[in-house]
C-alpha cells in the first residue's frame, strides 16, 4: 500500500472564497475533528469520490438522491438482508463533492451471527424473485403515477367558494406544503424501492464474476457480463421507439417533412399535419412518448438532465439520423438474434472448458441466479432515474415557479441552490406571509444567499476533486463498491497517478477501463451533453462525460467512445460491445484533457488512450 | 494401366486410409488439410513408386543378393552391406515415367508456392510404424532446403535407401522380418520460408486458462522462439470470441533466417525499425488462434503448436502449421474444483461475501 497514500480528510482546506460552503449541505456530511472517536474513524477509513454518480459537484437540492441512497442502500445491507460482513455505505462531502466508504463488520462473531439471518432473508428474495419483482413494478408505477397526478396549485388571492360550501377546512397554503411534502416523500420512497433488489442482484453477480475469474483467469469482465446481461432491456425501449418511428417515416416517405436539424420540432409536426400519413405518424410519435420519452438525456441524477419530453428536438434529431441510415441502405435494427446467439455460445463454450462436474454444477447455479437477477440491475434505472426523476424535476420546477412569483427566487432554476429542508422552510415563510397578508422574509434572504452559493459552486467546479482521502483497506466486501465503482488495487493506483498530473495540456496518455475491445484512431469530438451530438461528424471518436440510452443514435455515426465516468457495465461499454466498436470508459478526466479536433488513438483492449500532440 | 495416382499424390489426396501407400506422416498431413488446418503444401511418393524404382532399375535382385551376405551377429557385415545397397540405390537413375510424374508435381508445387524451383523438405514416411522394434522413423532421414528437381531425385533416393541403413537391416534381421516386405513412402513438402514464426498453446500456459490461446512470435524462423533464446511478442486471444485480450510487444533483437547460397540457417540482427514492431498483425493473430482451436478440436485436447507465416505467397500472409503435439504441463495437472461444492447459489453468494475481495496484492 506504500504507493497509495491519500490525504488526511481533515486537512483538506476550503477553496479560497468558498468559506462557509458547509451550510449548503446537510450538517452530518462533514469531516470533523470535534470528537476524537469520529476523527479516528474518518482517518482510518478509505473515502473515494463518487465520480460515477457525480461527475460534477452537487447542487444543494440534488443531494436529495445522495441522502436517499445513503439510507436506501445501507438499510438493506445492514438491517434488512443482514449482509454478513458489511454494513452500509457511509457518506461525506468535501468542496461539494461526495465521498463514500463501505463500512465493514470487523467482529468475526458478528459476521457469523448474521450468516443464518442473511440466508433466510436473502434466500427468500432469490426464491420468490419473480413474484416480488412483479410486486415491485406495481409499487414503482404506483408512485410514479402518484407524482404524475400531483397538482402544484397557485396560491389564490381568495379561496374558491367551494372551500366554504364543501366544508373543506384547509387552505391552498396548506395544500402547497402538503404537495411539496408528498413530492419529497415519493422521491425518498422511490429510492427505498430502488435498492429492494439491487444489493442482492449485485451480490449474485459479484459471486458469478468471482467464479468465472477463478476458473478462467484471463476472462474479460465484459464476457462475464455478456453471459448474464438481459437482451430485451427496458432501457433500450425508448431508442427502439425512435427506430420504429424512423422506419415509419421512411415507409410513408415523410423525409422532406421531417427535414434536418435546422427545422424545429413544432414546424415538423405542423408540416406533417398536412397529409394523412403525416397524421398517422404523429399518432405513433405521440404514442411513443408515454412512458418512453421520460428517458433522461443524462444519468437522471441531476436536475439539469432533461428528458426527451423536455426537448423534443432531441428525439427528433435522433430519428433523422436513423432515417438517413435507412435511406443509405443500412439496417438500423439491433442485432438481437446475433446478441442472443453470441450469449448462448459464450455460456456453452465457457461451460465446456470447465474441467469437473462440480465446476459445471457451480457454474450452472451461479449463472442461473445471476441471469435471474440481472435484468433488474439493468431495468430499475428506467423506472427510478429516468421516468420518476424526469417527472419529479418538473414538479419541482412548478414549485420553483411559485417561489419565483413570490420573489423568493430570481428565477425558477435558482431553486437547485437550496436544500430540500430549506425549501420546506421557505415555503412556510411563503404561505404564512400569504395567509397573513404580509411580506415574507424569503425575498430578503434567498436571492442574496443563492447568488453567493452560485459563486461557491462555480469555484467547486473549477477545482477537480481529489479521487480519494483516508486510508485504503485490504479487503472490500461490499458488492456495490466492487461492481459499480470498480474500487480495485489498479483503480486506487490510477487515482494516485491522476493527482500527480497537474497540467492537462501535458498529458499524452490517459487510462481507463477497457469497455469494449478493438483499437481505433481518429478525430476526437467532445460532447458534454446529448445536445452537443449534432456537432459529431461521421467516423469521429466521441468523448463524453458519460452516455445514456438517449445517446443511442450517435453510435451509428462514430467509430469509438471515451467516457469520463462508468465501468464495464456502463451504457457506452454495453452499446459499443454490441456494435463491435472500441470503448475506453471511466477515464476520470478525458473531457478535460481531450479537445475536439485532436487526433487520438484508443485501445479498447488495454483501456489506454494516446493523444497526438 | 498405370496411373499417376499409383505413384504420386497431393497431400490433399491422402487420408488415414492411405497409410499403407503413403505412410503415417503423409497421411496425417492429408488429415490436417481436410480439417482445414493449413500445412505447407506438398505431395507424397507412394510405396508403389519405391517398388517400381526397384523393379524398373533392375536392382532388386542385386540388393537381395547383398543382403544374403550378411552374417547374423556380425555388425560389420551389416555395415558393409548397408553401404553397398545404399550406393546401388543412390546411383541408379529413376525411370523416366516416374521422373515425369515427380517432375510435374514439383513444377506444380513451385507454381503454387510462387517460387521457381521451390525449396522443399524431403522426408520418408514409414508405412509400418507398428512393426516390432518399430522406430523406423528415427532411422529414416529428413532433408531440408532441397531445391531443383535433380536434387529432389537425389534426396528421394536417399530416403529410399535409408530403409537399408545398417541399423534398420540389423533390426529386421534380428526380428526375423523379411526385407522384401518393408516399404517406404516419401513426402516432398514446401519449406516454410518464415517471415514470422513461433509457438502457440491452445491454453494460457501462464494461467492455465483453457479459454485462451497464447501465441509467442518473433521475426524469422521459429527456432528463436522454440529454443527460448529471445523474448517474443506475446498475444493472448480469447478462444470463444476470437478477440485479442492481451498483447505484449517485446524488443526483438535477432532472428533466424536462411543463407540463400548455402541453404543453412543463420542468425541475424533484426533491423532496428522492426525491433519494437508488432511482428504479427492482429488479423493474423486471430487467424492463428482460430487454427489453434481447430487443431485442438481435431485432437480433442490442448495442443502445443509450431507455426510460421510464409513469405512466399504474395499479397497475403500464409499461415502454416509445422508441428503440433499435446500440451503436457497443465493437461497432466491434478484437477481441483474452482470453488468447493455447495448446495445452492445462495450458499456460494454468502461464502463469497464473507470472504470479501482483496484489493491489495
Amino acid at each position: 500500500m506504500a504507493d497509495k497514500s491519500f490525504p488526511n480528510p481533515h486537512e483538506i482546506e476550503a477553496i479560497p472564497g468558498t468559506e462557509g460552503w458547509e451550510r449548503m449541505y446537510p450538517y452530518h456530511y462533514f469531516f470533523s475533528t470535534k470528537d476524537k472517536e469520529r476523527e479516528a474513524y474518518e482517518n482510518n477509513t478509505f473515502w473515494f469520490n463518487d465520480a460515477l454518480h457525480y461527475p460534477e459537484p452537487l447542487y444543494p437540492f440534488d443531494i436529495i438522491w445522495d441522502e436517499a441512497w445513503f439510507l436506501g442502500l445501507s438499510q438493506f445491507n445492514t438491517r434488512i438482508f443482514m449482509i454478513p460482513p458489511v454494513y452500509g455505505v457511509d457518506h461525506r462531502i468535501i468542496n461539494g463533492n461526495v465521498y463514500i466508504s463501505p463500512v465493514p463488520i470487523t467482529d468475526p462473531e458478528e459476521v457469523q451471527k448474521r450468516i443464518p439471518l442473511f440466508m433466510e432473508r436473502a434466500g427468500y428474495y432469490y426464491e420468490n424473485w419473480d413474484r416480488l419483482h412483479e410486486q415491485w413494478e406495481k409499487k414503482m408505477t404506483g408512485i410514479i403515477s402518484d407524482i404524475e397526478n400531483l397538482e402544484v396549485k397557485q396560491l389564490p388571492a381568495m379561496e374558491d367558494i367551494s372551500v366554504v360550501k364543501n366544508g373543506i377546512g384547509t387552505s391552498s397554503g396548506y395544500e402547497l406544503l402538503k404537495t411539496y411534502d408528498k413530492l419529497i416523500d415519493r422521491g425518498i420512497r422511490c429510492w427505498q424501492y430502488h435498492f429492494e433488489f439491487l444489493n442482492l442482484g449485485y451480490a449474485s453477480y459479484v459471486t458469478f464474476v468471482d467464479f468465472c475469474t477463478k476458473a478462467f483467469p484471463d476472462i474479460p469482465l465484459q464476457k462475464i457480463t455478456q453471459m448474464v446481461a438481459g437482451i430485451d432491456v427496458i432501457l433500450y425501449k425508448p431508442d427502439d421507439e425512435l427506430r420504429k418511428l424512423a422506419k415509419l417515416a421512411v415507409e410513408f416517405d415523410l423525409g422532406s417533412h421531417i427535414g434536418d436539424d435546422t427545422k424545429n420540432v413544432e414546424d415538423v409536426i405542423a408540416a406533417l399535419q398536412s397529409s394523412e400519413n403525416g397524421k398517422k405518424w404523429i399518432t405513433a410519435w405521440e404514442k411513443a412518448k408515454y412512458p418512453w420519452f421520460n428517458i433522461s438525456t443524462g444519468t437522471g441524477w441531476y436536475h439539469q438532465d432533461i428528458s426527451w419530453n423536455d426537448n423534443l428536438n432531441i428525439p427528433m434529431s435522433s430519428i433523422r439520423i436513423y432515417i438517413k441510415k435507412i435511406i443509405g441502405g443500412h439496417n438500423i435494427d439491433r442485432p438481437m438474434d446475433q446478441i442472443k446467439e453470441e450469449r448462448k455460445r459464450l455460456v456453452h463454450e465457457y461451460r465446456g472448458f470447465l474441467k469437473t462436474d462440480e465446476d459445471r454444477q457451480t457454474f450452472d447455479q451461479l449463472h442461473g441466479t445471476a441471469e435471474l437477477v440481472f435484468p433488474y440491475v439493468e431495468n430499475h434505472m428506467f423506472y427510478v432515474e429516468h421516468w420518476f426523476h424526469s417527472v419529479f424535476w418538473n414538479k419541482m420546477r412548478e414549485i420553483a415557479a411559485i417561489m419565483t412569483d413570490h420573489k423568493f427566487l430570481n428565477e425558477p432554476e435558482d431553486i437547485w441552490m437550496m436544500s430540500r429542508s430549506e425549501i420546506k422552510e421557505a415555503l412556510w415563510d411563503l404561505v404564512t406571509a400569504w395567509a397573513t397578508g404580509t411580506k415574507g422574509y424569503g425575498p430578503l434572504h434567498w436571492p442574496e444567499e443563492i447568488a453567493w452559493r452560485k459563486g461557491v459552486y462555480q469555484k467547486f467546479k473549477e477545482h477537480p476533486p481529489i479521487p480519494a482521502v483516508g486510508t485504503p483497506p485490504d479487503v472490500i466486501a461490499e458488492p456495490f463498491t466492487i461492481v459499480l465503482w470498480g474500487v480495485t488495487n489498479e483503480s486506487m493506483t490510477a487515482w494516485t497517478k491522476l493527482r500527480k498530473i497537474g497540467d492537462p495540456d501535458k498529458v499524452n496518455e490517459i487510462e481507463g477501463f477497457a469497455g469494449s475491445p478493438g483499437v481505433v484512431e481518429g478525430i476526437a469530438r467532445v460532447c458534454r451533453s446529448v445536445e452537443d451530438i449534432g456537432q459529431l461528424k461521421e467516423n469521429e471518436i466521441l468523448v463524453a462525460p458519460t452516455t445514456s440510452p438517449s445517446w443511442a443514435p450517435v453510435f451509428q455515426k462514430i467509430k469509438g467512445v471515451v467516457t469520463d465516468v462508468g465501468g464495464i457495465m456502463c451504457h457506452a461499454a454495453i452499446v459499443c460491445r454490441e456494435y463491435g466498436m472500441p470503448a475506453v470508459v471511466g477515464t476520470g478526466q478525458a473531457t478535460t484533457i481531450i479537445k475536439s479536433g485532436m487526433k487520438i488513438k484508443l485501445n479498447g483492449d488495454t483501456g489506454r488512450i494516446y493523444i497526438e500532440r | 494401366m498405370e496411373k499417376r495416382h499409383d505413384y504420386v499424390l497431393w497431400f490433399e489426396e491422402c487420408n488415414l486410409e492411405s497409410i499403407p501407400i503413403v505412410g503415417g506422416k503423409n497421411a496425417s498431413l492429408g488429415e490436417l488439410l481436410s480439417a482445414e488446418i493449413p500445412v505447407p503444401p506438398g505431395f507424397a511418393l507412394t510405396t508403389k513408386a519405391y517398388k517400381r524404382f526397384l523393379e524398373q532399375g533392375g536392382i532388386k535382385k542385386e540388393i537381395f543378393k547383398i543382403l544374403e551376405d550378411i552374417k547374423p551377429n556380425d555388425m560389420d557385415s551389416g555395415e558393409i552391406a548397408s553401404k553397398k545397397i545404399r550406393a546401388v540405390i543412390e546411383n541408379t537413375p529413376i525411370d523416366e515415367n516416374l521422373q515425369d510424374y515427380m517432375g510435374e508435381f514439383y513444377r506444380q508445387l513451385s507454381k503454387k508456392c510462387h517460387v521457381p524451383a521451390v525449396p522443399v523438405a524431403v522426408r520418408s514416411s514409414a508405412t509400418a510404424e507398428d512393426l516390432p522394434g518399430a522406430s523406423f522413423a528415427g532411422q529414416q532421414d529428413t532433408f531440408l532446403w532441397i531445391r531443383g528437381i535433380d536434387d529432389v531425385f537425389t534426396h528421394v533416393k536417399k530416403c529410399w535407401s535409408s530403409l537399408f541403413a545398417a541399423r534398420a537391416i540389423y533390426y529386421r534381421t534380428k526380428m526375423g522380418f523379411p526385407h522384401d516386405k518393408v516399404e517406404i513412402s516419401v513426402g516432398v513438402q514446401k519449406m516454410a520460408n518464415a517471415w514470422v514464426a513461433g509457438v502457440m498453446f491452445t491454453l494460457n500456459p501462464a494461467s492455465g486458462d483453457r479459454a485462451s490461446v497464447a501465441i509467442d512470435a518473433n521475426w524469422g524462423f521459429g527456432e528463436s522462439v522454440v529454443s527460448g533464446e529471445c523474448t517474443p511478442d506475446n498475444f493472448i486471444v480469447n478462444k470463444i470470441s476470437n478477440e485479442i485480450i492481451k498483447k505484449t510487444i517485446s524488443h526483438k533483437t535477432f532472428l533466424y533466417t536462411r543463407n540463400p547460397e548455402k541453404h543453412c540457417i543463420i542468425k541475424q540482427d533484426v533491423p532496428a525499425e522492426r525491433q519494437d514492431t508488432q511482428c504479427v498483425v492482429d488479423l493474423d493473430v486471430i487467424e492463428l488462434a482460430k487454427i489453434g482451436k481447430k487443431i485442438e478440436t481435431h485432437y480433442g485436447k490442448a495442443m502445443d503448436i509450431e507455426w510460421a507465416i510464409d513469405k512466399d505467397t504474395p499479397g497475403k500472409a500464409k499461415i502454416m502449421i509445422l508441428q503440433s503435439r499435446p500440451e503436457t504441463v497443465w493437461s497432466d495437472k491434478k484437477v481441483t474444483p474452482v470453488m468447493s461444492k455447495r448446495s445452492s447459489a445462495l450458499e456460494h453468494i454468502c461464502a463469497g461475501l464473507v470472504a470479501g475481495r482483496k484489493v491489495s496484492n
